[in-house]
């Protein structure tokens, strides 16, 4: 009787590692011959990505674009052009290091709305009913305020955004823009009207840019929303660095050639350029102004998702708009 | 009169609502200015002719086409070309248009403008679509097709039935109803005319049975005629869509993703048969058309004959004023008719009325979970899923969408009507045609 | 303020509504309900009271405290499941297993998918069938029918038919033996058999059946196929050996055959969205239940093929299609 329990178990034992080990065997063979060179480096590089996966480098997820950067350093000795926008200059430098390159620092960028047609600034003329979806709304209509160039506030980029950096601000059903914000480009492709650019971060976080995307006329612009860019190149004429340009009765601000000197949002008369992060100018008492009253697109202003992030103390509240103070 | 005829699949019986369909069509005055937007058909805008400062006679050709499917765009009223500038549309978005302070009620010279009948057709088909070409007649029921494209068959293709639209299932509307009435002998000669440049021996007039008096009057007009028959039809909508009524008519059905003439047939609507006839016998370009006026507070339902240009609450004042509780304006039927957003907008060439909501109907239900009762699949006329690919355009999964046909929607809104839940399908298959047809576009490139 | 609307068509909606379904239901079942109330007395009163109280109070409880969605309780759904499940229980099964039974469906079988539309299973079968196996003594012991007008003496319980013909197969007898046990078929047609609240009365469930049809509550499909199904393959063996099964007759009146045909299969949410899918769902239904019948341990077979069709439903909307509008007769378009 113990025999046969014996023999059934050695059989079973011996059955199996055999058919184990010529498995085995064969498995070495066939991965042997198969067997797909790649280049090491591809590994390190995408060890050194954000692994966000996110398509903002214009490839499809961080593998290909690891290999991207690999093939290009080797047929033409550079990566440029090929920059990962999420992990910005630390990573660029870490590829460098990989591959054996001097990588230029980019200057970081952020995605920026350019619209300000809160139902303060542009009225609302009726009332949408229907899906939650900017590309289906703008395909049915102008907009709730009248404006046809106007965000429809449903939240498209929202949904667009992996890496939780823009939100409704449920007060002007704008979408604002965080500090998380990585310039991946994912929310500007998913706008169906491009209001969302990537522009410059700016020293500091500074910026400076046009809110308004309308290329109708004043009066008709104006007639819609009280803080609609009218074109009328008051901007264009202080500016002393040539970096304004009005097409189309639309002023706009070109990042490289911008100092910051903020003498346009001075003279802007619809206070359509707004500045971002700069310290409140000082009270000028023979000009009281309005103009300063910026809705402040580089901090997340939502309270309730980020009410810890917000320093209450450094921030001044003006006629329901926010200017808040980032990083020292 | 035995079993009418109808489409297969799907279908809703909404109510009718055909408020002023005994209201006889009524001219509307000139209005003091008409805008006269570039982009009225579907295809490419129309280019102006004329210059701020133009004076322009009734009928003057003042854009012409813009591209191959586009159509000429003649002056609506005699005056002075105010300026050419952006103007709201329907939907609101400011569009290039041609604004023309009007004086006087001048018409161009070519254009035969005394009511006699013109019955014999002594053109030929070639000079026929030439015709309805230059007179910028497109589709008036609403989609705004150029005429002259469909009657032009591609290499290959030949018509056999021209089939005339006269179904009018979209709840409300009734100025083809009133068309037919009024203006029948020239809708059949339009009808002959459209024959004679397509080169058919054989014309179907679909009408649905709400509308008695039609079909008789109609029967009456054709009773010489072998090869034109009146079709009445089971009301049902969406009848009236072009599929739809060549299954109801002649029993084919159009492959997905194909036209009419890949079975032999042309549509063409009762609206378009009457501009044909004034464009070919009296070379009248398309510079009218009648609107139906109406909704459940509306004091005088009506139907207008109005000009192109006209703002719509001239119309609105027409039929006795905005009611107070005006909820929603609709540019069309309310089955699939787009809203309003202003009053100013003026009537273009698919303006087939204008539909005045209460306050109590124009609010959409509260959307509830889906039940899975499947009557959105019962009734839809092209046999389509509609909570599924609804579902899928919602959550962004356009390749399940696209596997699932949903190109061949045809936006009738039956699903969405029918829906227990309120859900708005519709929104979301329109969303999901165009993330489809955006990738499908791109795929080609 | 006068602001007009803006929204995409269509700009006018039926009157069809989720609430105005489940109060067709509930009207639906209203016959069988006071039929089992003539039968069994107060204790179908009680029972039936109890599992709608419990059903709403549950899903109410669920819906605000774990799911926090928006109120459902107002469509009704809770109270159609609530008087489904007291149909599907003995008169005199107690309070508290009733309770049980409410929570099991509300909780187990519908909530913890995510309410209303979206449970895989039909949750007064699977709180049917959980009982059953719970507390399979009290869920079997059945009473004897006695009309209210007889007075509110005690009531016996005895075995269903089908537990009678189950018995006395299995022991031997042919059915010709037992046809003394068995109720006549006008019996089992106007409801005086023992069985389940809502199984006794043939005639009452095929009124709620013809009511919710003619309201368009549901198709014709799934019940016609089931009972087809089922009379075709019983009609067999019964033809092959009538001494040996029961006829088809007998199958389609007695048990849960009716309530699970008319109520409990065709049930939207768990039902397949297309004719064609209905039919094979009925067709799978009908043979499971004979099968599980005729071979199975439990005399009664329909929750268990129902449950088990439930689970095939996604599957089979895969696999059938409506017919496209240009598509030849019977082709499914797939790319």
């Amino acid at each position: 009787m113990e025999s046969a329990v014996d023999n059934i178990i050695i059989i079973a034992i011996g059955g199996l590692g055999g058919l184990g080990l010529i498995m085995a065997i064969i498995l070495y063979f066939i991965a042997n011959k198969f067997k797909v060179f790649e280049d090491p480096k591809i590994d390190e590089v995408e060890e050194a990505l954000p692994s966000a996966n996110c398509g903002g480098c214009g490839f499809p997820g961080c593998r290909a674009y690891a290999e991207a950067a690999v093939n290009s350093e080797k047929e033409h000795g550079n990566i440029n052009g090929l920059n990962c926008p999420v992990g910005g200059n630390d990573v660029g430098q870490e590829l460098g290091r990989i591959l054996g390159l001097e990588v230029e620092d980019q200057d970081p960028m952020i995605a920026v709305v350019r619209c300000n047609g809160s139902p303060t600034n542009s009225p609302k003329k009726v009332n949408y009913e229907g899906a939650t979806s900017c590309a289906f709304a703008h395909a049915l209509y102008a907009g709730e305020g009248g404006c046809m160039y106007s965000c429809l506030g449903l939240g498209d980029c929202v949904d667009a955004c992996d890496f939780d950096a823009i939100h409704m601000n449920p007060d002007t059903g704008l979408p604002v823009v965080n500090d998380k914000c990585t310039a991946c480009g994912a929310c500007v492709t998913a706008c169906p009207r491009d209001i969302i650019e990537l522009r410059k971060r700016g020293p500091k976080d500074k910026r400076i840019f046009v809110s308004c995307i309308n290329q109708e006329k004043g009066a008709p612009a104006k007639k819609n929303c009280s803080v609609a860019c009218i074109g009328c190149a008051k901007c264009d004429k202080v500016c002393n660095f040539d970096a304004i340009t009005i097409t189309s009765f639309l002023a706009y601000i070109d990042f490289e050639k911008c100092t910051l000197c903020r003498k346009c949002v001075e003279v802007c008369p619809t206070s359509a350029i707004h500045e971002v992060n700069f310290k409140p100018r000082k009270p000028r008492p023979e000009k009281p102004k309005v103009t300063t009253s910026v809705s402040d697109n580089s901090q997340n202003t939502v309270p309730s998702m980020e009410s810890g992030k917000v320093k209450p103390d450094k921030s001044v509240i003006a006629k329901g708009i926010e200017i808040i103070e980032t990083k020292e | 009169m035995g079993i009418l005829r109808t489409f297969a699949l799907g279908g809703i019986h909404p109510d009718e609502n055909k408020l002023s369909s005994n209201a006889a069509i009524e001219e509307i005055p000139v209005p003091k200015q008409a805008i006269v937007p570039l982009g009225q058909n579907l295809g490419a805008p129309s280019k102006p002719i004329v210059k701020k400062g133009d004076d322009v006679k009734v009928g003057q050709l003042i854009a012409e086409a813009g591209g191959f499917i586009s159509t000429n765009i003649h002056s609506p009223v005699s005056g002075k070309v105010f300026k050419i500038d952006n103007s709201m549309d329907a939907s609101g978005f400011r569009r290039p248009c041609i604004i023309i302070n009007v004086d006087g009620d001048e018409w161009d010279e070519s254009v035969d403008t005394t009511k006699d009948l013109i019955s014999d057709i002594n053109i030929e088909s070639k000079e026929i679509i030439e015709r309805i070409k230059n007179a910028g007649i497109v589709g008036m029921g609403g989609a705004t097709f150029p005429t002259y494209v469909k009657l032009m068959p591609p290499p290959g293709k030949t018509a056999e039935y021209l089939i005339i639209n006269g179904v009018e299932c979209e709840p409300y509307l009734t100025s083809d109803h009133r068309m037919m009435l009024e203006k029948g002998r020239e809708i059949v000669i339009g009808i002959k005319i459209l024959m004679k440049a397509l080169n058919v021996n054989k014309a179907f007039i679909g009408i649905e049975n709400n509308k008695p008096d039609a079909i008789s009057h109609m029967r009456e007009l054709v009773r010489e005629n072998d090869d034109i028959q009146v079709q009445p039809l089971k009301v049902q909508y969406p009848q009236g869509g072009e599929k739809q009524l060549i299954k109801a008519s002649v029993n084919r059905e159009v492959p997905s993703g194909k036209l009419p003439i890949e079975v032999g047939c042309v549509v063409q609507n009762v609206g378009t048969a009457f501009a044909v006839y004034e464009a070919v016998q009296k070379n009248k370009p398309l510079i009218e058309r009648v609107v139906t006026v109406t909704g459940k507070a509306v004091k005088k339902p009506s139907n207008f004959r109005v000009r192109i240009g006209t703002p719509i609450n001239v119309l609105i004042e027409a039929a006795e004023g905005l009611p107070d509780n005006t909820g929603k304006i609709i540019n069309g039927g309310p089955m699939m008719g787009k809203s309003i957003t202003s009053l100013d907008m003026p009537v273009v060439k698919g303006t087939s009325g204008i539909l005045l909501l209460e306050k109590e109907e124009s609010s959409r239900k509260v959307e509830g979970p889906c039940i899975r009762c499947s009557k959105c699949t019962y009734v839809c006329p092209m046999g389509l899923e509609p909570f599924l690919i609804s579902k899928a355009a919602k959550l962004g999964n356009f390749e399940l969408a696209e596997n699932e046909s949903i190109m061949d929607c045809i936006e009738c809104g039956s699903c969405q009507y029918g829906c227990p839940a309120a859900i708005p399908l519709v929104d979301y298959l329109r969303l999901g045609k165009i993330k489809v047809g955006q990738i499908m576009r791109s795929r080609k490139n | 303020m006068n602001h007009l609307k803006v929204s995409g068509s269509p700009h006018i909606q039926g009157d069809e509504s989720t609430k105005k379904i489940m109060y067709g239901v509930f009207i639906a079942m209203l016959p069988a309900v006071l039929v089992s109330i003539y039968f069994f007395g107060i204790d179908a009163i009680r029972v039936v009271i109890t599992a709608v109280i419990a059903c709403i109070f549950f899903e109410w409880t669920i819906q605000k405290y774990l799911i926090k969605g928006h109120e459902t309780i107002t469509d009704g759904s809770a109270l159609v499941t609530g008087i489904l499940l007291a149909l599907n229980l003995p008169s005199n099964l107690p309070t508290w297993m009733v309770i049980v039974g409410a929570l099991v469906a509300i909780g187990m079988a519908k909530m913890s998918f995510g309410g209303l539309g979206k449970n895989i299973f039909n949750p007064a079968l699977v709180a049917r069938v959980f009982l059953l196996v719970s507390f399979p003594v009290e869920m079997t012991s059945w009473p004897i029918p006695k009309p209210i007008t007889e007075g509110l003496a005690d009531v016996t319980t005895g075995p269903t038919p089908l537990a009678i013909v189950k018995e006395g197969l299995d022991g031997n007898k042919t059915i010709s033996d037992m046809s003394s046990e068995l109720p006549s078929y006008s019996q089992e047609f106007l409801g005086n058999m023992g069985g389940s609240l809502g199984e006794v009365s043939a005639l009452a469930l095929i009124l709620g059946g013809f009511y919710m049809i003619w309201k368009k509550i549901i198709t014709w499909h799934i019940p016609v196929s089931i009972l087809l199904t089922v009379s075709i393959f019983s009609g067999i063996f019964w033809g092959l050996d009538p001494e040996h099964y029961a006829d088809p007759l007998f199958h389609v009146l007695t048990g849960g055959m009716l309530l699970g045909a008319i109520y409990m299969a065709t049930d939207m949410v768990t039902s397949p969205m297309t004719k064609g899918g209905q039919l094979i769902f009925g067709f799978g239904v009908g043979l499971l239940t004979i099968l599980i019948r005729i071979w199975g341990a439990y005399p009664e077979g329909v929750s268990f093929a129902i449950l088990i069709m439930n689970a095939t439903v996604p599957l089979i909307n895969r696999g059938f299609k409506p017919r496209r509008f240009g598509a030849k007769p019977g082709v499914v378009l797939t790319k």
